[in-house]
């Protein structure tokens, strides 16, 4: 499987570039032949993704970094990895529960929402040193069942 | 403004504008509670019609405001969210604690 095009960008762990970080990757997946449905779900996932890392990662500091790297591969598959350098997850498994979350103000379901709206959702993670969620989609699979 | 809020009688009627995320929930958040620490808020009604998206942070600032008004032995209802912010209510199951309707005005003649 080719990259047929990526963009890679980065950003300050502020609040406010969320929406640009949801923004941005929405922008990019319309490449692909997708509906505004699913433009809709690539904006949540990125948005569960990136607060995920300025909340648990990097515990609300605003000076640190995120890194986005999203592709479009040569099978009409979306892919859209998302780190950060902060303090990383203990129990991925733990982590990726339904409603589990270690702050009891939180709802627990950003995980739930990567899962139910992607195909696979890969989770690497080290203690103290960051976390890389790679999330992928392909829309290949749409269209053929559309055409079955 | 991002978040509206007036007070009808003893009901809080909160309007959201634009995207209901972290940002916009904190604000939320932080004004509800300052509208309920006076003591005078028994229901809320949370009007989403302009709120083009909503993800965990904002599903969260709307189940902690629940839990304020449930604790008060009030009432909590949701107007006119769009089709993409209504499909995550109800995938979240918010929806099953907080009854979505049309609009303000269906919920005020309820």
């Amino acid at each position: 499987m080719n990259v047929k095009n990526y963009v890679r960008f980065e950003f300050q762990s502020l609040p406010e570039n969320i929406s640009f970080a949801r923004s941005c990757v929405g922008a990019f997946a319309s490449q692909l032949d997708c509906t505004l449905d699913d433009i809709e779900e690539i904006k949540l996932v990125v948005s569960e993704a990136v607060s995920n890392s300025i909340i648990h990662g990097y515990e609300n500091n605003p000076h640190e970094k995120v890194v986005i790297v999203v592709s479009i591969m040569d099978d009409n598959t979306l892919e859209i990895i998302i780190e950060d350098y902060g303090k990383g997850i203990e129990d991925i498994e733990k982590a990726m529960e339904p409603t589990y979350s270690t702050d009891p103000s939180r709802m627990g379901l950003g995980f739930t929402f990567m899962k139910s709206f992607m195909d696979e959702v890969d989770v690497i993670s080290k203690p103290g040193k960051g976390t890389t969620v790679k999330l992928r989609r392909n829309f290949a699979a749409a269209d053929k069942e559309a055409y079955a | 403004m991002d978040v509206e809020l007036k007070m009808v009688r003893n009901t809080l009627v909160v309007r959201v504008n634009g995207e209901l995320d972290m940002v916009v929930a904190e604000k939320m958040h932080r004004e509800i509670d300052e509208r309920m620490e006076k003591g005078e808020v028994k229901n809320l009604i949370l009007n989403l019609e302009k709120v083009s998206f909503i993800d965990s942070s904002g599903l969260g600032v709307i189940i902690s405001s629940y839990r304020k008004i449930a604790a008060v032995n009030g009432r909590m209802y949701m107007a006119g969210a769009r089709p993409n912010v209504k499909k995550i209510l109800i995938l979240s199951g918010v929806n099953k604690l907080i009854p979505i309707y049309d609009s303000e005005q269906e919920i005020i003649s309820i």
